[in-house]
This record gives structure tokens, sequence and C-alpha cells, in this order.
């Protein structure tokens, strides 16, 4: 009786489906490691030193990605600071003052639908909102970004704010202290790993988004200075891989900044799961 | 009378270390046999080594044997899957699957590859008559057997491993998650079921065992201290640890 | 003390301002959609643009319907949930109840890195790589098409699916494992019968959030499929999904052309909300 073993259905059964999960993850791992793979074969020997310091000229038919690479940092900067204090504010009026319910779904409701449109329809819509009115400019692209990011912002500092123990918050107040005061000194201090893991975030986003930002920044490989660069067109790394590969077929080109933009993902990738072991160890003593 | 299951110099460790000692002892057939002692004292281990959940437990082992009806649990040749069709497992906690109350007794047969729907119902229904819930359940059959209270679910539970017609059922401190009239509904359930089953019963409330079982282990720090007729344990334990452990000196 | 209080209201203002800033946003964004979205199609008529199987916008007689990009995005999102969910699901499966922590550890961590990938890379690989081979593959004249945007889209909507599908089916309780066990069922059966019922709010919230991450990609889709406002009558056909046809005439459009691709985006963004109500449903009912 005992050693009847499975009847053949239920065999084929288990056999089945381990082939599908082996097929399954075999073909997500191989898919991960093909595509960047290929793309560092790819990208590697076109990335030189010419590439990564000149601006790109039609006259001497060069092409570099410096103004490119300082667009990008200027609108992740500029987007960052935009957004921290409001993604912040946000996260402390829903975790700190918010006491009608009501008020609070609409938020949240309102939060996950930010984070569910396309980016598509925020390039779109900051085109219309931004663009028209100052320009094709940085300043424009990031201000879209600057909506697109708030979610995530909002949502890293609610986490952290949650596990603000609420002693502490008693203990301020029950000094006698305001709210503003136990905000300032209690609560701000310990939301600081949700900044930084936002903040990641949404440079990993940022660094990957083009679509939002082909008609706000627009499509410019000029060279601009620091001080005019907000308000003036320009390509990030990403529009301008788009257009090198397919507006000008210069793929020696796109799979150079692909390659870049991947060593940047994996970086942002790391950095994330190392800022919340980092916290949530330290957290746990 | 006779022996379902035969334990022979069995030990097992979880890593480095040894939960079970040396234990021998003989399970009698449609009898119910509790199993007693403090918390960590090994009961519950044994009780899982039986139908081998033990198994899944990274990092487990076992010398000695087991033998049920003459057969070696641990050969090769023993299928674990027929083995927990002969003999099921109630847990502490009732776990009833997140499907209807039909889905959640019909889930063992179907597994072992039943399909007619005819035969399907007779089946439910005879599980759920014999775990005498029947009545309260049979007009919401398609209803999610979470709306339940913890005293059906467990019962329930009980049902659901009926429903694959084992020989042996064990039972690991079924009760300690109810309230009183559920435990006393459960303890007659029991008291009734022997008359088909061999019933191991885990359990922490002496009192339990006493109303319940016909034959008694006592379990200290892994080994088996005493077994025997659950009168005799009680009224004459042979052994001081027993003595002390049943008159409440510990535990 | 009154100074105080006021200046504690004062600073609850501004928290409450920063507070309904989301909803402001939305109702910002909606609003702009709607109003630049609307002239055009009160002008073309909301049959003939819905329905319209003929998009020409720059023709002496311009035709503005957009059947054919709702079909494409459609079709596309329905092929890349055909491929991508069956390859995520049983990933996460395993990943979930079969992997060794370590290759859970790997694998996931391979995921998260192609969240991470920026979908003009996933285009440009697809143009590079797919392309060729499917016009070889299928002998036909540009391997641009519905086909090689299915493929990439199934692709990139991997990680929503396996991540969310993972956490739904780490959550589910060991007990109802332990009981199925018991009964005598494989683990494998285990699994499939007893962890994946009680897993299936997460696993179709999973799913859900891929249909949207598909129907709203843009750049990846334009680089592959080739963009030519065709009826889907074929996988091999180049075609124009919602998202590219707002993106690919922007930058000449002008009068009516224009306002028609703002009313693309607002139908686009009506599927949007759909699928976002759809995946509230499903949270939802997961916590309860």
């Amino acid at each position: 009786m005992l050693n009847s073993s499975l009847s053949k259905k239920r065999k084929f059964y288990e056999a089945f489906m381990k082939v599908l999960m082996f097929i399954s993850v075999g073909a997500t791992a191989a898919l991960t490691l093909f595509i960047i793979g290929y793309v560092f074969i790819k990208g590697f020997p076109n990335i030189t030193l010419n590439l990564l310091l000149t601006s790109p000229s039609y006259l001497s038919e060069n092409i570099g990605i410096l103004p490119d690479i300082l667009n990008t940092i200027y609108i992740v900067i500029s987007t960052l600071i935009i957004v921290l204090p409001l993604g912040v504010g946000a996260a402390i009026y829903l975790t700190e003052y918010a006491s009608n319910k009501k008020i609070v779904s609409i938020i949240e409701y309102a939060t996950d639908i930010l984070s569910g449109i396309p980016s598509i329809i925020y390039g779109l819509v900051g085109m219309l909102l931004f663009s028209n009115n100052m320009g094709t400019c940085l300043l424009a692209g990031s201000l879209t970004l600057v909506i697109m990011n708030l979610p995530t912002i909002m949502r890293t500092t609610q986490e952290s704010l949650k596990t603000v123990p609420q002693s502490y918050r008693e203990g301020a107040f029950g000094l006698g202290a305001g709210k503003w005061r136990v905000i300032r000194t209690v609560v701000l201090p310990s939301c600081i790993d949700g900044v930084i893991t936002g903040c990641i975030l949404s440079i990993g986003r940022i660094l990957g988004e083009s679509a939002a930002l082909l008609y706000t920044a627009g499509f410019v490989h000029i060279l601009n200075t620091q001080i005019t660069a907000l308000m003036s067109p320009g390509a990030t790394l990403t529009v301008s891989l788009y257009l090198y590969a397919k507006e000008r077929g210069e793929f020696g080109v796109a799979f150079a900044i692909a390659a870049i933009l991947m060593i940047l993902t994996i970086i942002i990738n790391f950095a994330a799961t190392s800022v919340q072991n980092y916290f949530s160890k330290r957290r746990s003593l | 009378m006779s022996n379902i299951i035969t334990v022979k110099d069995m030990c097992l460790w979880y890593g480095d270390n040894q939960a079970l000692k040396n234990i021998n002892i003989e399970i009698p057939e449609k009898n119910i046999t509790a199993f007693i002692g403090p918390s960590g004292c090994g009961k519950s281990t044994l009780l899982k080594t039986f139908n081998r959940m033990n198994d899944l437990v990274p990092d487990v082992k076992i010398t000695g044997d087991i033998k049920y009806n003459e057969n070696d649990i641990f050969s090769k040749e023993v299928d674990v899957n027929s083995l927990r069709k002969e003999i099921g497992m109630v847990f502490q906690k009732p776990n009833p699957f997140p499907m209807s109350i039909y889905d959640n007794v019909a889930y063992g047969p179907r597994t072992h590859g039943i399909t007619n729907k005819v035969k399907l119902d007779e089946i439910v229904e005879q599980a759920l008559r014999d775990a005498a819930i029947w009545d309260e359940v049979k007009d919401r059959l398609k209803k999610s057997a979470l709306g339940m209270s913890g005293g059906q679910q467990q019962r329930l539970c009980i049902a659901r491993a009926l429903a694959v017609q084992p020989k042996v059922l064990l039972m690991d401190e079924p009760t300690s998650a109810l309230d009183p009239i559920s435990t006393s509904r459960i303890e007659e359930l029991v008291m009734e079921l022997k008359e088909k089953y061999t019933i191991v019963m885990v359990t922490h409330n002496m009192q339990q065992a006493v109303r319940v079982s016909n034959y008694t282990a006592f379990f200290l720090l892994g080994e088996l201290v005493e077994f025997g007729k659950t009168d005799d344990i009680f009224s004459h334990p042979k052994d001081k640890r027993t003595e002390d452990y049943i008159t409440g000196r510990f535990g | 003390m009154k100074k105080n209080k006021f200046k504690e209201n004062i600073i609850h203002g501004i928290f409450l301002l920063l507070g309904l800033i989301t909803v402001g946003f939305v109702l910002l964004i909606t609003i702009y959609l709607v109003i630049s979205g609307i002239p055009a199609i009160r002008e073309i008529g909301l049959i003939n643009f819905l329905f319209g199987k003929e998009w020409a916008s720059t023709a002496a007689e311009p035709k503005y319907g957009i059947l054919p990009f709702i079909l494409t995005s459609v079709y596309g999102t329905s092929g890349a949930i055909i491929i991508g969910v069956p390859i995520g699901f049983m990933t996460s499966v395993y990943l979930s109840k079969l992997a060794s922590p370590k290759t859970k550890y790997l694998v996931q961590t391979a995921v998260s890195l192609l969240a991470g990938i920026p979908s003009v890379v996933y285009g440009l690989v697809g143009m590079l790589v797919l392309i060729p081979n499917i016009r070889n593959i299928f002998n036909i004249p540009d391997g641009s098409s519905l086909l090689a945007a299915i493929i990439v889209l199934s692709i990139m909507i991997l990680p929503s699916i396996i991540k969310v599908s993972v956490t739904a089916l780490d959550s589910v309780p060991k007990e109802y494992e332990d009981a199925s066990l018991a009964l005598g069922a494989t683990s494998i059966e285990t699994y499939f019968k007893v962890s994946v019922p009680a897993a299936k709010s997460g696993i179709a919230a999973s799913v859900v959030l891929g249909v949207g991450r598909a129907i709203g990609e843009a750049m990846a889709v334009m680089m592959v499929a080739g963009n030519a406002p065709n009826m889907p009558n074929s996988i091999f056909q180049s075609v124009r999904f919602l998202t590219t046809a707002v993106s690919s005439e922007m930058s000449y459009s002008s009068g009516l052309q224009r306002q028609a691709l703002f009313s693309i985006a607002l139908v686009l963004f009506m599927f949007i909300l759909l699928i976002n109500a759809t995946l509230n449903f499903f949270i939802k009912r997961n916590k309860e």
C-alpha cells in the first residue's frame, strides 16, 4: 500500500510543472544576462574619452555626449531640489497631521493615480503646463519629473515615518513641545533613510526617463553654462540615446550611452538595497 | 489488540540539538493515545515524525526506525505521499484553505485522483458527517471556510483529514486555540472517531488526556519517561518525574 | 501663547497644502487633458474618432480614426500578457517556494535590474536583435512589427509581475501548505493548488500592473513597432500604439492634427484610470 508511488497522472503533473518553472526562471535569468551582456559588449568599445568630454559638431562630424551628461546632472539635481520638500511635506502631513480618514484616502488614491500615469502623458501635460509657458527647457523637464517622482518620495518617506515609535513623539509632547517643534526635532531626523531611499529610486527613474522629456526639455546637444542651463533646452543621456539610435542611426554612440546607463542602473540598484539594509540593521539594534 | 505504529530506538536531531532520545513506543490500533509533557519535551516532534512532516525541516537527522503496519516508513520504497494519506494530521491552529467548505474537504480526494462528482459528493458528505459538522454546514457548502467559527474550522479540518480515509489521525494540540465549548465538542468527536481510527493526540491539558485517551505517554526533555494505560499513569505513576508532572509540581 | 498657536496653525496649513498637492496634480492633469482633448473629438465626432479605421492626419482630406491605435494597444498588451504572465508567474512560484535562498537572491537581483533598465535601452536592443531576426526568420521585408513590440513589452512587464507575485506568494501562511502536505499532496501540487489560489488577489494585481505598464510604454515600442498607422491585421505589420501615436507626430503637428493627438492622450488616460480602478479592487480584496 505504502509502496504504491504516485499515479502516472500525478507524476506527469509534477514533472510538467517543474519543467515549466525551470524554463521560466532560466528564461528570466538568461534574458537579463543577455541584455546586460549585449549592451556592454556593444557599448564599451565605443566609450572613448573624446565621446565623454566633447560636444557634438556637424562641422567636424564629431560626436560627444558631454552636454548630455551635464544636462542629465542638472535635471537630476533640480528635480530633487524641488520634489524633496514637496514629497517629504506631503508625507509628513499624511502621517503626522491628517486626522480625517476621507482626506487621507483621497490623497492616497491620487498618489496611486499619479504613479500609474504613463510617462508619455506626463510629457504631454508637462508640455502644456510648463514648456508652453516658459519655453522648452531643462527646468520644464524638471518640473514634469517632479510630478512623476512625487509618489516615490512620498511613499518611501511615509514608510520610514511609520517606523518612528509613537513613544518618541509622546515623549517630546510630554515636555511641552509644540507640534512643529516635535516634527522638526524628532520626526524629520528619523525619516532620513526614507528620504535617501526615495532619492536613489528617483534618480534611477529620472536617468531612465525619455518620453516625458522629449517635448518638455527638448533634444538639443549644446553645451550650456551652469547659469543658463535650466532655461535652455537640452537632451539628457536617455533622450540622446533615443535620438542617436532612431533618428541618426549612430548605433555605436547609442550603445555607449546604453552601457553608461546600464552601469548607473546597476550602481543605483546596489545603492538602494545597501541603504535599505544599512538602515534596517541600524533600526533593529 | 495490535499495534499500528512501532518506534524502535529512535533519535532525532535538529542540527546539533538532540530533540528525541532513544524513543521506544508502540501505538495501539483503534485507541486514543495521548502524548503529554512540558513544552519542548519532544512530543510534537515525535508526532510529526509519524507522517514524516519533519522531512520539511532543514538539517533534521533521524536514527532508529519507525514501522507502520510492518513497513519501515523511512525506507526508500515508501512513498511519503501515500504514507501521509494513511496517516492524517490535524494541526494546532485550525488551518482551513481559503476556499469553499466543499473544496476544503474535496481537496484530499481530488489530489489522490478522484474526479467523479457523485463520488466526491458522497465522500465530502460522509467526512463532514463523521466530523459531526454536516448539519451545520450542509446549506453553505459553497461558502468560504474562513467565515466559520474557530471550533467549526477545526472540525472542518478533521473532516478534511478524514476525507482521504486514513487509518491513523495525528492531532497536534487540536483544541489549544479553541474556547471551552468548542473544545468539549472536539473531545466528544475524538472519542467517537476511535471506533474507526487510531488517534494519537498531543495535548498540553492533562484533564483532556484523562477525559479522552486510553493510553498516555509522558515525555520529558526528549525522553519517553513512561507509557501505559491512561488510568494507570494517572493513578499509579511508576516514575517519580511523571508523578511530579501530573501533580502539577512543574510544567 | 496666542502667537504660538497662530504659528502652529500656519504650519498646519502649509502641510495641508503639501498633502493635497498630489490631488491638485491629478486634477490639473485631468483638466488639462480634458480641455485640450475635447475640441478635436467634438470636431471629428466621438464615433468617427474612436471607431474610424483610418488615420491620415497629413492627407489633403485628413482622417482621424484611432481604432487602429486602440486595437494595436489592446493586441500588443494582450500579447505581452499572454507571453509575459506565464513566464513571470512560473518564475514567481519557483522563486517563492522552491529556490534556495541564494538562487532567490540572485534572480531577484536580476529582476530588479531588469526593472531598472531604461525603456530606450530595451528599444535599442530590440532594434538590433529582434528586428533583423524577425525579418530573417519570417522572411518579411521589415522586422519592425507588432510582434517585435509584443516581445519587448512581455520582457518589460516581467519585473512588475514577478515582484508583486513573489511578495503575494511569500505571504501565504505556512499552515495552508502543511495541511496540504499532510493530506498526501506533493509539494508541487501544494504550491499550485493551495498556495497559488491563496495568493490569487496578489497575483491578479501583478497582472493588472503589467497591463498598465504595457499599455503606457512609449519609447521602446516606438523604436520597434514601425509606427505606420495600420490596422493590426497581422502580427508582422508595422503598427502604431496609442502612446506612440501621441509622440510620433507631436513635433511637427499643428491645428486639428495637434488637437487630435491630445484627444488620443485623453483616451489613453481613460484606459489608465480604468486599469487603476481594477488594480485598487484587487489590492483591497487582498487586504481583506
